[in-house]
């Protein structure tokens, strides 16, 4: 619907808003860049603080810790997620599926806190009655992670379920594929979208927690939200600046690449027909 | 699935049940069990629930927690709530009009937008809000620009204080209002808003009798995605605010980890899951309803 | 003064234009058909009238007055949409008193109004139902009932029997038509449909491309087609194209397929282009009549109940179409050679 008046309210409330979401990244990114400690005082353009963080012992450790059970929890989370998907949109009743529907809803808005207490108290109970984990450490996050992250999964996957047309799985079963194969042949790449994003948006929510970390970790294994948050609260660092320009840095040249990787793809499959 | 056979369903469920009901469900109980227990200088630092003594089986289960809980300080609840309801009716009120841009964007634009109104919720969230630090303080940019183009005279208190907390809370969970309102939005059928206009209503009138009341249940996912973990919210409070605005998050951590007292900070979570419990289930019947996640 | 005028209207969308220089006029009472193929540009003159979309050059006038800046929910125009686009949080009678409510009516009066409506198109019953639990043509009705509730002066109905089967289209058909008359409303349809163009309207203005190719009651449209995409559009035609030419001192056309070249009828106009004859003007005979005829050879026989449609060849492959009733067709088989012959009244002269 075209209304002149309609267009101009529209482009100022994007404006507004995308300069509310991005202020405090691009104030991130240009202090990265300031020679001066001090956020009060421009010290001229220097990239001393990229120096600082590639020699910083505790913020690489913490950084490949954090990687280590980012993998590894959005990997565990992509199994369970996966399997929990496809069991709601497929299994139309089945015991105890109301309480499995809310176990896949309430960890996406029960606050960290609580999940972060719960699953230790869990983990000190095992340790004294089963004698494991000896130590809390890398995991115990990984497993917090996959718990609650699996359920942000689940939610990728029904929604690109919800799509899916059955008919391809019947046509398949018809030309002699077994359940099994179906499932890993057929479906799953069907929905490889909602799996990869799936996999990315875990990875991204254990790489960025701090709450359930700080509760289940263990002097070992120092995540780097936790090695951020005490860098913080000793004082200013302009380290964390360029961290955070480093990480922006990252995630859009990912972000890029998977765009140009499926726009390509696109292009070959419209050539192809 | 057809023909993947009684253990294969069984697999399929048993799995993401067994683990979340492990490792989900079973804390909770642990939380709700271990806030009866008595805090004690040992480690774990509380005393068993249940203790073999000579005469038998003895319960060590006590209620101080709780008590300590009524009697202290109930204005973390109250600030808790409050902030909470503040920020979900301000990401309601500045994120609808982004949403409904978006909506009405031509479609290479729309997914366009929404990518970047999620993408710094891919860059770490910690680090954003500590931004804010550096926006907010008297010496911040904000002030500085707001004295420089002689607006006011002397700095706004601006950082750790209830202000501080409320902005920082409306920055965070923006996008999380966004997302649903958006998704209720673009699949709102525009020839609705096109027959209201033709039976005499003008675009205001369109909008409140017509858009408004078929978003509702994209209003109430964004609502409840901001308030419950808003409530709990720790790293805000703690980086943005001040000693005036203890919230439930807070709270919770300090009894556990500056007071060391499990047993309470297990008693503080059993209040926040009695404040989140009645919303969370009132989510999972709409959400039953309306049929999606 | 006529109740609708378009004058001169053009609308493009990106590179093409949508429609292109139309003008038209409507009058009070009228039952008008816009008729046309899709992408003719029809819905696009229907949404530049109903306001939600503005012309690029023109003006639309209803009863004289320029409404071209007038924003559609003050337009004295209301519309029938494709979709019925019934407002799914209200029910029926909820739906019908939109209008009404938008107007400032109270509520007795509202009530009053929507009871008379839904009695209108009969579904008194349903006032407290929703959306979502009606049938197709139960929308429809309601979506009727709702365009017509504030009384408009114009009424546009957006391809109305397209989504109904074929029974309940004719009994809504006439229905429509009853309910015009009934309330004297004008009417505009668009439909790409000509049996129902020509069923329901008094006039019919044809479209293709953008532009206005006829307009005129519906027998003038289908008896004296000014196009040959008139005449091929509207109903079924056998259409002989051809170069001019002399022949034993009359005007003819040397059409391919036809071994003579076939005359024009004595009153023709110039540069002619096609000669046009309807099925049902084409006569069969075993023997050959005195006059124009073509051989040709019966290659099916189309039984459709009152009727049928017998398709023919000639020698030359030229293929034709014949429509008798079943009592002329009897006797016809696959194979037969028969002649085929018309009046020279019966054939319309094209010149484009």
């Amino acid at each position: 619907m075209s209304r002149p008046g309609g267009g101009a309210f529209r482009v100022s409330a994007l404006a507004l808003g995308f300069a509310f979401l991005y202020l405090p990244i691009a104030v991130l990114v240009a202090y990265s860049f300031n020679g001066s400690r001090l956020v009060t005082i421009w010290g001229g353009f220097s990239t001393r603080w990229y120096g600082a963080l590639a020699v910083d012992d505790g913020f690489r450790d913490a950084a490949l810790t954090s990687l280590e059970i980012g993998v590894m929890a959005a990997s565990a989370a992509l199994v369970i997620g996966t399997c929990a998907g496809l069991a709601m949109n497929r299994f139309a009743r089945f015991r105890g599926r109301a309480l499995f529907g809310f176990m896949l809803m309430a960890p996406l808005v029960v606050p960290e806190v609580i999940l972060g207490l719960s699953l230790l108290l869990l983990f000190v109970a095992a340790q004294r009655w089963l004698g494991w984990p000896a130590s809390r450490g890398v995991v115990t996050v990984t497993i917090a992670h996959a718990t609650f992250t699996s359920c942000f999964v689940a939610v990728l996957v029904r929604a690109q379920l919800a799509g899916f047309d059955r008919s391809l799985e019947e046509a398949a079963l018809d030309l002699g594929a077994r359940p099994f194969a179906v499932l890993w042949r057929i479906t799953l790449p069907a929905i490889s979208p909602a799996l990869v994003s799936g996999w990315l948006l875990a990875f991204t929510m254990s790489l960025d927690d701090l709450v359930v970390a700080s509760f289940v970790s263990g002097p070992s294994a120092t995540t780097l939200p936790m090695a951020v948050y005490s860098s913080v609260r000793i004082g200013v660092t302009p380290e964390i600046n360029a961290l955070a320009t480093v990480f922006l840095a990252i995630v859009f040249t990912m972000v890029a690449l998977a765009g140009w990787a499926m726009a390509r793809q696109e292009r070959r499959r419209v050539a192809a027909l | 699935m057809i023909g993947l056979g009684r253990w294969g369903r069984r697999a399929l469920i048993g799995l993401p049940f067994l683990w979340l009901a492990v490792f989900f469900l079973l804390p909770l109980l642990f939380v709700a069990a271990i806030s009866f227990a008595e805090s004690a200088d040992s480690i774990p630092p509380f005393k068993p629930l249940v203790s073999a003594t000579a005469a038998g089986l003895q319960s060590n289960a006590t209620l101080a927690n709780y008590r300590e809980l009524a009697q202290g300080c109930l204005c973390a609840y109250a600030n808790s709530l409050g902030n909470a309801a503040l920020a979900t009716l301000l990401c309601l009120v500045i994120g609808y009009p982004i949403a409904l841009a978006i909506a009405r964007a031509p479609g290479v634009w729309r997914h366009l937008l929404m990518f970047m109104v999620m993408l710094p919720f891919w860059t770490s969230f910690l680090i954003r809000v500590y931004a804010w630090i550096a926006l907010l303080q008297p010496s911040g940019l904000i002030n500085r620009l707001l004295i420089a183009s002689g607006l006011i005279g002397a700095p706004l208190p601006l950082l750790y204080n209830g202000f501080s907390v409320e902005l920082g809370l409306v920055y965070s969970y923006l996008p999380f209002m966004i997302l649903p309102l958006y998704g209720s939005l673009a699949r709102l059928d525009l020839s609705l808003v096109e027959a209201a206009a033709d039976l005499g209503a003008p675009p205001w009138r369109a909008f409140l009798g017509v858009v408004l009341p078929l978003t509702l249940p994209g209003i109430a996912a964004g609502a409840l995605l901001v308030f419950i973990p808003a409530v709990g919210e720790f790293v805000i409070p703690d980086l943005l605010g001040g000693p005036d605005t203890l919230m439930i998050g807070k709270l919770l951590w300090q009894e556990f980890f500056d007071n060391v007292d499990w047993p309470a900070a297990s008693a503080v979570a059993m209040a926040l899951v009695a404040a989140v419990v009645l919303p969370l289930l009132a989510a999972q019947r709409l959400l039953a309803r309306t049929g999606a996640a | 003064m006529a109740l609708l005028e378009i004058v001169d209207i053009s609308k493009g969308f990106a590179a093409t234009a949508a429609v292109d220089r139309v003008s038209l006029a409507v009058e009070e009472g009228e039952f008008f058909a816009l008729l046309g193929p899709s992408g003719c540009g029809k819905t696009t003159l229907l949404r530049l009238i109903a306001g939600f979309e503005t012309p690029d050059r023109g003006r639309i006038l209803i009863d004289g007055v320029e409404i071209n800046a007038v924003p559609p929910y003050a337009r004295p125009v209301n519309m029938m949409f494709q979709s019925y686009a019934l407002f799914p949080h209200l029910d029926v009678a909820g739906n019908v008193a939109f209008g009404l409510k938008q107007e400032g009516m109270e509520r007795r009066r509202r009530a009053a109004r929507v009871a008379e409506m839904l009695a209108l198109v009969q579904m008194s019953d349903y006032a407290r139902r929703r959306p979502h639990e009606l049938s197709g043509g139960q929308k429809q009705r309601v979506a009727l009932a709702r365009a017509l509730a504030r009384m408009p002066k114009l009424l546009l109905l957006d391809e109305p029997l397209a989504a109904l089967d074929r029974k309940l289209r004719e009994e809504t058909r006439l229905e429509l038509k009853g309910i015009q008359e009934r309330l004297g409303t004008t009417f505009l349809v668009v439909t790409h449909d000509q049996e129902e163009a020509l069923g329901m309207a008094s006039r019919v203005a044809v479209m293709n491309r953008g532009t206005l190719v006829q307009t005129g009651t519906p027998a003038d449209i289908y008896e004296r087609p000014n196009s040959r995409f008139v005449a091929d559009f509207v109903g079924a035609v056998n259409l002989f194209e051809g170069e001019p030419v002399i022949a034993d001192g009359a005007s003819c056309l040397a059409v391919a397929g036809v071994e003579q070249p076939v005359p024009l009828p004595a009153a023709n106009a110039p540069a002619p282009v096609a000669l046009a004859v309807r099925p049902e003007k084409l006569l069969l005979s075993r023997q050959p009549p005195p006059g124009l005829a073509l051989a040709a050879r019966v290659q099916s026989i189309d039984y459709q109940g009152g009727q049928s449609t017998v398709h023919l060849q000639t020698p030359a492959g030229r293929k034709l179409r014949a429509q008798l009733a079943n009592a002329a067709a009897q006797g016809l088989a696959r194979g037969d050679a028969v002649w085929a012959s018309w009046s020279p009244d019966d054939a319309v002269v094209l010149t484009r």
